[in-house]
């Protein structure tokens, strides 16, 4: 026999003012099951749970009930007392009769009184249901992956070595660096781009709990938070690491030129190469598409001048499997395809360049060794215009959002324009100008008032070729009149999107992302670097538009999350999941593709049916990854699943004690 | 009782499934700030809407409740991702059932009504309560048992 105790709090006033307490407590006491029932002025006070766990112990109470507060406010409270009253915390049930009832029925004492009767009366016949459910606990691999070897995951690997755990940096690129390896300075600061992101960049390839694994990418995630078992791909790279020197003599030697990504294509590489000077780790890969030994079999010369014997023609991609205790996923941004806008002519002029194309032409070790040079006839420009917003904050065409940092790095390019440039003009045609951050607006007053850039408030309409100047046509909204300027050379200052694959990675590791495919965090003000999926947090421009600082914050913020993690041998585990009955499901599989965790798949179970050995597929949901929200349940057509703690049994015992 | 006797004093009763994550905090918040709305409804709390079985509703309508609202997260900001998606759904597969076993497809209603959101709680179910005393008792499916 079931003994159900009801607990009747009067929480001082604010529930007896409104609700007759001792009444709901002596209309309890009919209610099939109920044992003992009583009422007091503060439940969740010392004498109250003192009084709940004496009537455990006297009135051999096997599951209570008790009409309070909100769950929300103290159910760990009411768990606990349970618990150490001897009952399993999941026996019992509340009912809300303040927010619910007394609070919002001040005037009308009767009918609160029913209704309060009636949420009771519901709490009793669920709680007859309960089961007692017990919190498992899972094992944490104390390692990290972070996804990513920009300055995001570089910072973020940096703070979770230096803890003392290992991490695995997992980069797509030959070298890691990522974008901020391409910028030239930063804002506001001017400081050299280089010269803050190399030293780290070589701490963290020299610190001995990292371990850098460059040119490869993920190709499968499965597992859970604190054990997520994660195939990476190592691209062949046709170079041994371990022999190669960096000597670069291959690259000298090598025949084959090719566009460089890196330098935006305004430059050459060899089919053999480093992105970049500084690159690492700083040992060349062969791209395989345009070298000539792949495409034709004839030609070999890197093999042949390589001291060490390092070229490697035969290396294939190799699968590796590791397993990890949490991810950060730091996977950066993509540019905006700016050949949208026609009118712009970019593609079609070469003087018609992007602002990272800006960034090489700046730096010493770009393409025109950091002198500022048209692209198209290497003449130094005297007019650069600057046009913003190109793909953000248009829905028409782009994005909706704002790119957030091309304010401030056109400020840069203008205020670089104007100081490399003698008598040279910069203007820049802009629709807001938007400096939040520390130094951020003072830098762009001085661009103006110190620096003379010329800012005009409009959109350009047209830019066409006229000579080997590109006449810029646009409008000056302040003073309500077109605007016809000379220029040399136009810089786009394109919207920062996500990364083409951004949504493939999400959807293999399991977390949400936006419709502009940027990744989506667990709550925008209160959990900005994790995801909804446990163990897996989010670091830089892959969330959304960011500067480096922000970048960095973000990515030393995600390094403690993940440490937190790290810092346990196992975690416990919420026990109020979903449950196949083996017997009665037929393995339609129906459940699977609605489950937002991933976390049901399809198990072959064998069976002694009529003396012989049947196999036969049944679900098989993995408690690590399983949430509880229970669509499963609802999808189930044989109702073989069922949502612990909130079974279809225990709800139909609700409604149907509601409404008889 | 036939469905054209009004009995006295009849007041209806409406079952809520509320989600544990927005509108049952939406609920809480409403108390919280002491908002008050007709004493009709019975909260019943699921962890998502996505929870609600269609079976519990005609369950409840065959054991004569007056109405029954699904109340969850906005679309687009479910707890679970993507639990909302199939309550809306659900909710308008549900109505047509409804008409079609002869039960007036408005006593049942999903609504999204966030954590933050007591006002919108208040109004929704003050409204919705209007709406179902205007409609009269069910008797529909509990007389034919």
């Amino acid at each position: 026999m079931k003994r159900v105790g009801v607990f009747i709090c009067h929480c001082g006033t604010n529930i007896s003012a409104a609700v007759d307490c001792e009444k709901v407590a002596e209309n309890a006491k009919s209610f099939p099951g109920v044992a003992y029932s009583t009422d007091y002025k503060y439940m969740c006070a010392e004498p109250g749970q003192e009084l709940i766990k004496k009537a455990i112990k006297e009135q051999k109470l096997d599951r209570i009930v008790v009409a309070s507060c909100s769950p929300r406010m103290h159910e760990p409270t009411f768990r606990r007392c349970i618990e150490s009253g001897g009952l399993n915390a999941y026996l019992l049930e509340m009912a809300n009769i303040r927010e619910h009832c007394s609070w919002v029925h001040p005037d009308d004492k009767e009918r609160a009184t029913i209704k309060a009767t009636d949420l009771v009366k519901m709490a009793v016949a669920k709680v007859m249901q309960n089961e007692a459910l017990v919190r498992s606990t899972i094992p944490i691999t104390k390692r990290a992956l972070v996804i990513g070897g920009g300055i995001a995951g570089i910072q973020a690997a940096l703070d979770i070595a230096n803890t003392g755990h290992i991490v695995d940096v997992v980069e797509k690129e030959p070298s890691i660096g990522g974008r901020m390896a391409q910028v030239d300075k930063t804002f506001p600061t001017l400081d050299c781009s280089a010269c803050i992101l190399t030293p780290k960049m070589v701490d963290v390839a020299n610190h001995p709990n990292v371990n850098l694994i460059t040119y490869s990418e993920i190709e499968k995630v499965e597992g859970y938070v604190g054990n997520f078992d994660v195939t990476i791909r190592k691209k062949a790279r046709s170079v041994d690491l371990k022999a190669c020197t960096g000597c670069g003599t291959c690259i000298q030697k090598c025949p084959t030129k090719v566009p460089s990504e890196f330098e935006m294509e305004m430059m050459d590489r060899k089919a053999i190469y480093t992105p970049f000077p500084q690159a690492i780790p700083n040992k060349p890969v062969i791209d395989r598409e345009n070298c000539r030994y792949f495409k034709s079999g004839k030609c070999g010369v890197c093999q042949k001048v390589c001291p060490t014997n390092a070229v490697d023609f035969t290396q294939e991609d190799e699968l590796v499997t590791e397993r990890y205790g949490a991810i950060v996923v730091a996977t950066g941004f993509d540019l905006f395809d700016e050949s949208v806008y026609g009118e712009y002519g970019y593609g079609k002029y070469k003087d018609v360049i992007t602002g990272l194309h800006f960034e090489r032409l700046l730096n010493a070790s770009g393409p025109t060794m950091g002198k500022i040079k048209r692209p198209s006839d290497g003449k130094i420009p005297q007019n650069v215009v600057f046009i913003k917003c190109v793909g953000s904050r248009d829905e028409a065409k782009g994005k909706a959002y704002c790119s957030k940092t091309c304010c401030m790095y056109t400020a840069k390019h203008a205020t670089l324009v104007r100081e490399k440039i003698k008598d040279s003009n910069a203007y820049v045609f802009y629709m807001d100008v938007r400096t939040p951050g520390k130094g951020y607006d003072e830098f762009y007053t001085r661009t103006t008032d110190q620096y003379g850039a010329k800012y005009i408030r409009g959109r350009v309409s047209k830019i066409y070729e006229k000579g080997d100047k590109l006449i810029v046509w646009g409008e000056d909204t302040l003073l309500g009149r077109p605007v016809e300027i000379e220029a040399d050379m136009v810089v786009l200052a394109t919207a920062m999107v996500a990364k083409a694959d951004a949504a493939k990675l999400a959807q293999m590791v399991g977390f949400s992302y936006d419709q502009n495919h940027f990744y989506t965090e667990a709550h925008p003000k209160l959990a900005p670097v994790e995801t909804h999926t446990a163990g897996v947090f989010l670091a830089g421009a892959c969330q959304g538009p960011k500067d480096i600082p922000e970048s960095v914050a973000q990515a030393s913020a995600a390094a403690v999350k993940v440490c937190g993690l790290l810092s346990k041998e196992e975690m416990p585990t919420e026990p109020i999941i979903s449950a196949v009955n083996e017997a009665i499901c037929s393995g339609c599989g129906m459940c699977v593709p609605v489950c937002p965790y991933t976390a049901i798949d399809l198990k072959v179970i064998q069976e002694r049916i009529h003396g012989k050995t049947v196999s036969r597929k049944v679900a098989n949901v993995n408690s690590g990854l399983c949430q509880g929200c229970g669509a499963c349940t609802v999808a189930c057509r044989s109702a073989a699943l069922n949502l612990k703690h909130f079974t279809n049994e225990q709800i139909l015992a609700e409604v149907d004690a509601l409404c008889l | 009782m036939s469905i054209t006797e009004m009995p006295q004093n009849w007041e209806p009763k409406i079952l809520v499934f509320a989600c544990n994550w927005c509108t049952y905090a939406g609920a809480d918040l409403a108390g919280l700030s002491r908002l008050q709305y007709p004493p009709n409804i019975r909260i019943l709390r699921v962890p998502c809407s996505g929870r609600v079985n269609p079976q519990f509703v005609i369950r409840a309508f065959q054991r004569g409740i007056d109405g029954v609202l699904v109340a969850g997260c906005h679309p687009g900001d479910c707890h679970y991702v993507s639990g909302n998606y199939f309550t809306r759904r659900r909710y308008l597969l549900m109505q047509r059932l409804l008409q079609y076993v002869g039960i007036d497809p408005e006593r049942f209603q999903a609504r999204w009504i966030s954590g933050s959101e007591g006002p919108k709680f208040q109004q929704v179910v003050t409204q919705i309560t209007e709406e179902i005393r205007a409609m009269g008792p069910n008797r529909k499916l509990r007389d034919a048992q």
